[in-house]
């Protein structure tokens, strides 16, 4: 049975389109303009949801954002599902489906519910205090109490949805479309300042729109029409961009700002297709105007969340704004003039009105007089003991409250109502003003907190800088605003306005039942269930800092952040502990305002797009020919290339048995190239490589090894002088972009009065590596002409040459041990030279292998890799390649570390060679060494670093750093593993051609 | 996110910044002739100040250039930007 609270025609609701959607799979209807929370309580529902730990029914409490209660899945079970959204902030359409949360089986009949019975077990830290014991049971308890907790459900399969990133440059940023948002944007936009104005809901106007208070007057007209022909000549101001549905997330310093546009949300499923949903605006605004508004405060009482409770704005929102009646026997609860202005709304429109309960002992203005005449019961002095009504509130029970409102005496008086409005102040929104470091101050007359001190170029303006009342608004916010953009005169000189004014308050945080407060829920976050006893007790226990009762009690901790009830927390720690609320401070506010989806957060990063790859120019024939990939740094190398489904390791014995036996070919276009040009390029060379560069010859090349300051070995890589003062250096691959900027830092900060200059030129070349015995003839068939002779082109040694109309760079330079020549290209000729060594190589069986066989390849001729066999830590010296420190230059990079007493101590950690007994067994990367089996605890020697079965020389061969390995040739040690210890032997780690034989070859 | 105003390029955002630690640490000219405790001090030690901080910035993703900021560290205020060997600001 659903009963049409509809009452009245609205301008924002359209009528004649008819919108049907599902909750809890049964279907209902509302009208365009409508949100889930209007749509639902035209049909008179409330009960939308269940409370997260006693599982109690709630409905829905507000009009907007700060919604604690009405939290629904839209969409469940579909990859659209998106959980834990606000009902009051879903607009409506066609085929939306929506459904509660936090409940099992049902919102009318939830299992859950029998927590509510056992609230008394269930104090502040109760999970802390009981599931403590024993300690090893937690994984057990995590298990239930995770199953039964929980909000909504995260969707399981892919988003389909397109989101987006945008940078936004503004000098001024106004935030919040309300009355005043739109009078400083179009102050500041009238003032050539080029102006940005956002607004979360889809409508301007913020609640002012809707404020039809006759004794309210803006130049003789009510606020509401004043405001509506402000907002049409907004629209047409040319450097005013508007945009609606759009969040402010985040706040941070600098004026930079995030904020959510919503693009799709309020479209039908066949309307979002292609199109992107939401977008993160990523703002810098020169300026920056808050006009965030304020939030209606609830006021605490016992059972204070019952369906049907509602803030006495949201009340008459619905009313005024959706024409939707919440309740047909409607209750105010108030401590101030506002909830008047909801009764009047709902009385004008002939629905009934049974009371109004003020804690205030009176009050005389016009509204309240007008309230009067219509003959609608006040009770002053009153509050509310209790309410009853499972899942829908039936009733309200009263008393008088005493002089100094901590008791209530009299006798009892009952209301039966079915809604009930609460009005207990104005809290500022000063979320965002916050978050930008700024710093708040508390105003006791008010019963606020501030802005105080601005942190960066922003003001606070209209009700979220404190101004309430519409005259003060527009008198302080045409003073902010000139005082701020810094004008003369602006429209609102001589605007005139008349107020109702209100003359009394009353403010009590936690108001008094006939009952122990014990025996009373009076709720203070209503999503996570804290309520003011919890506060209390927390008190009680010792805790005093208002950031560990927040975390204690887990007040302010759901999904709303407790936008409500913050304030009657602190005022209840404030009153019970005795301490001024100035004193008290507030909680940290943090980013987001409200949640963030993870879409609108990565944007376009998603998919192929969430980390770059880079690709070298002959990346297609390897995939043709069906290489496997391995990723090396960001980039994308050749890793093997099975032939008829070979093994990763059938595949790496062929391909490095090949290219010892005749001929291989590897794509090296990855390594980092950085041009060094400059009359002082060798002198630079000498102070950043650990041997000496001056004396290398125009076209020869030299093998490098560069340090850190701290003398552990930071990168290698062979470089070649290509004339007087010009070198090509090459780094390895991963460690290029950090090379560069090294040399570029040593370069600028350290020697400025070195004449040189660093290009990198990575991008600019591609490479192909032609190593083995047959290497030469295939060059020789490529480049006929080039004398390939060890006199002409001897090893370490380099030569231009032309492939046809190609230029290349040839360097005859081995990673291998194998005679081999690197042919550098432009990048775009990179798969032409590739297949014409192919071509070429075809006789000679060439092989192309990819990164394994190098390794295993340059392992057999115990050549490290940076950052495989070393990790930072490891000196040249520790890598026994003493050869290549130069004793005679004064000093480079690092040099003076090599002598620090750390670095020179006899026992750290040595490269060596290792051999396994069973010449079959290949180590595992990283296995760790010891010297005795029997020892506990076992004292580790070292670690593995490099391992492979070595098809040359039919043995298994491993690098290892070892404590003291360089003094312990020969020496037997174990490889321990999870269920056989391997012996080993220490070795030379050069296993193959020791003496370099084949590079002549 | 700061807002940094690289003295080659103007104002930018932070994210095409690196920072580059402790400014005005000058590398020893004749780093044979420390002992052990000397060069340590200009290898490792570094000041971790809550206020005003010198510090080396390199505008990594624009013009590659290196120069000092004067920062301070409780409120993140850039309190001036100058270049490299430039002299910095008195307190």
């Amino acid at each position: 049975m659903t009963k049409n609270l509809r009452v009245k025609s609205s301008e924002y609701i359209d009528e004649t389109n008819r919108i049907s959607f599902k909750f809890n799979g049964k279907t209902y209807h509302g009208f365009k303009g409508d949100t889930l929370a209007s749509a639902l309580l035209a049909n008179d529902i409330h009960l939308v949801g269940r409370s997260f730990k006693y599982h109690r029914p709630r409905g829905i409490m507000t009009s907007g954002s700060e919604e604690p209660n009405a939290i629904v899945q839209i969409n469940p079970d579909t990859n659209r599902t998106e959980p834990n959204v606000r009902a009051t902030e879903v607009e409506i359409y066609e085929g939306l489906e929506a459904s509660s949360q936090n409940c099992w089986p049902s919102v009318e009949f939830d299992i859950g519910g029998i927590n509510n019975f056992l609230s008394p077990f269930f104090p502040a830290g109760f999970y802390y205090k009981t599931f403590m014991w024993p300690a090893s049971f937690w994984e057990k308890y995590e298990f239930f109490i995770r199953h039964s907790a929980g909000l909504g459900k995260s969707p399981t399969s892919s988003d389909p949805d397109i989101y987006d990133h945008r940078n936004v440059h503004c000098d001024v940023l106004v935030v919040g479309a309300g009355i005043s948002g739109i009078l400083a944007a179009k102050n500041a936009a009238k003032n050539n300042f080029k102006t940005l104005l956002v607004d979360e809901k889809n409508e301007l106007g913020g609640s002012t729109i809707y404020e039809n208070n006759e004794f309210n007057k803006i130049d003789n007209k009510t606020p509401s029409e004043w405001l509506k022909k402000e907002i049409e000549e907004i629209k047409g101001i040319k450097n005013l961009e508007i945009k609606t549905r759009t969040s402010v997330a985040a706040y941070h310093q600098y004026n930079y700002l995030l904020a959510r546009e919503n693009l799709t949300d309020h479209l039908e499923a066949k309307d979002k297709t292609n199109k992107i949903r939401q977008r993160l605006l990523k703002i810098r605004a020169k300026k920056v105007i808050l006009a965030t508004g304020a939030l209606e405060r609830p006021l605490i009482f016992n059972n204070n969340d019952r369906p049907g409770i509602m803030l006495s704005s949201a009340v008459k929102k619905y009313s005024e704004f959706y024409g939707v009646a919440c309740g047909s026997k409607n209750v105010f609860f108030t401590n101030n003039d506002s909830a008047y202005e909801s009764a009047l709304s709902l009385y004008n429109k002939g629905i009934n009105v049974e009371a109004i309960i003020d804690i205030r002992e009176q009050s005389e203005s016009k509204i309240v007089k007008k309230v009067k005449e219509a003959g609608i019961k006040i009770y002053w002095s009153h509050s509310i003991v209790d309410t009853i009504g499972y899942k829908r509130l039936n009733s309200v029970s009263i008393m008088k409250l005493s002089i100094d409102g901590t008791s209530v005496t009299g006798s009892k008086i009952s209301i039966s109502c079915d809604c009930l409005g609460v009005a207990g102040g104005w809290t500022p929104a000063v979320h965002l003003y916050t978050q930008s470091g700024s710093k708040l101050k508390f105003n006791e007359e008010k019963n606020v907190f501030l802005p105080n001190q601005n942190k960066s170029e922003q003001i606070s303006v209209g009700s979220c800088g404190g101004d309430f009342k519409i005259d003060e608004i527009i008198k302080n916010l045409n003073q902010k605003l000139k005082d701020n953009l810094n004008i003369k005169e602006t429209d609102l000189d001589n605007v005139k306005v008349e107020i109702d004014q209100e003359n009394s308050k009353r403010n009590i945080w936690l108001l008094p039942s006939d009952k122990p407060l014990g025996k009373t829920k009076p709720f203070v976050d209503y999503q996570n269930d804290a309520t003011a006893k919890d506060i209390k007790l927390a008190l009680r226990e010792g805790f005093r800092s208002i950031e560990h009762v927040k975390r204690y009690t887990t007040t302010g901790m759901g999904t709303d952040q407790g936008k409500l009830g913050n304030m009657h927390a602190l005022g209840i720690i404030a009153d019970t502990a005795g301490v001024k609320m100035a004193e008290l401070g507030t909680t940290t506010f943090r980013p987001p305002y409200t949640p963030l989806t993870f879409g609108t957060i990565v944007g376009r990063n998603v998919g192929k797009f969430f980390d770059i790859f880079r690709r070298t120019s002959m990346n297609d024939w390897h995939v043709e020919n069906k290489a496997e990939f391995e990723n090396v740094g960001q980039w994308k190398r050749a890793w093997y290339y099975p032939i008829n489904g070979e093994t990763m390791h059938q595949a790496v014995q062929r391909e490095s048995k090949a290219a010892r036996e005749s001929a291989g070919i590897l794509d090296a276009s990855t390594l980092g190239k950085i041009d060094i040009q400059g009359s002082d390029a060798s002198e630079f060379l000498n102070r950043v490589y650990t041997n000496a560069w001056s004396k290398l010859a125009i076209g020869k090349c030299r093998y490098g090894l560069m340090l850190n300051e701290d003398g552990m070995v930071y990168d290698d890589g062979v470089t070649t002088r290509l004339g007087e003062n010009h070198y090509i250096m090459t780094t390895t691959t991963g460690g290029a972009a950090n090379v560069l900027g090294k040399l570029e830092d040593y370069l600028q900060t350290e020697w400025p009065e070195l004449d040189v200059y660093l290009t990198s030129v990575t991008d600019h070349y591609a490479t192909a590596s032609l190593c083995g015995p047959n290497s030469k003839k295939i060059l020789k068939k490529i480049i006929p002409d080039l004398d390939l002779s060890d006199e002409n082109f001897p090893h370490m040694s380099f030569k231009e040459a032309n492939i046809g109309s190609i230029q290349c760079r040839i360097m005859r330079i081995s990673f291998t041990g194998e005679h081999s020549y690197e042919i550098n290209v432009q990048a775009s000729y990179g798969k032409d030279l590739w297949k014409k060594c192919m071509e070429a190589g075809q006789e000679f069986n060439i092989t192309p292998y990819g990164t394994e066989t190098m390794h295993l390849l340059r392992a057999e001729k115990g050549f490290i890799i940076v950052g495989q066999d070393t990790d930072g830590t490891m000196t040249p010296i520790d890598l026994q390649m003493d050869w290549i420190v130069s004793k005679k230059k004064y000093d480079f990079i690092g040099k003076r570390s090599l002598y620090r007493s750390d670095t020179m101590r006899e026992d750290r950690k040595q490269l060596v060679g290792l051999l396994t007994d069973d010449p079959n067994i290949v180590l595992e990367e990283g296995a760790q060494i010891v010297s005795e089996l029997n020892q506990s605890p076992v004292e580790m020697l070292g670690h593995v670093t490099s391992s492979y079965f070595s098809p040359n020389l039919k043995k298994s061969i491993a690098l290892a750093v070892v404590r003291g390995g360089k003094d312990m040739m020969g020496k037997k040690l174990f490889v321990p593993m999870e269920n056989k210890n391997i012996n080993v032997t220490i070795a030379n780690p050069v296993f193959y051609d020791e003496k370099n034989q084949r590079l002549n070859a | 996110m700061f807002l940094i105003n690289c003295p080659y390029c103007g104002e930018r955002d932070q994210q095409e910044f690196k920072a580059g630690g402790e400014a005005h640490i000058e590398r020893p000219k004749q780093p044979t002739e420390l002992s052990d405790d000397e060069w340590a001090e200009y290898l490792f030690m570094r000041k971790n100040i809550k206020g005003v901080q010198f510090e080396r910035w390199n505008h990594a993703h624009g013009c590659r250039k290196w120069f000092n900021m004067v920062r301070d560290t409780s409120n993140d205020e850039i309190k001036a930007i100058y270049k490299m060997g430039e002299k910095p600001p008195s307190q």
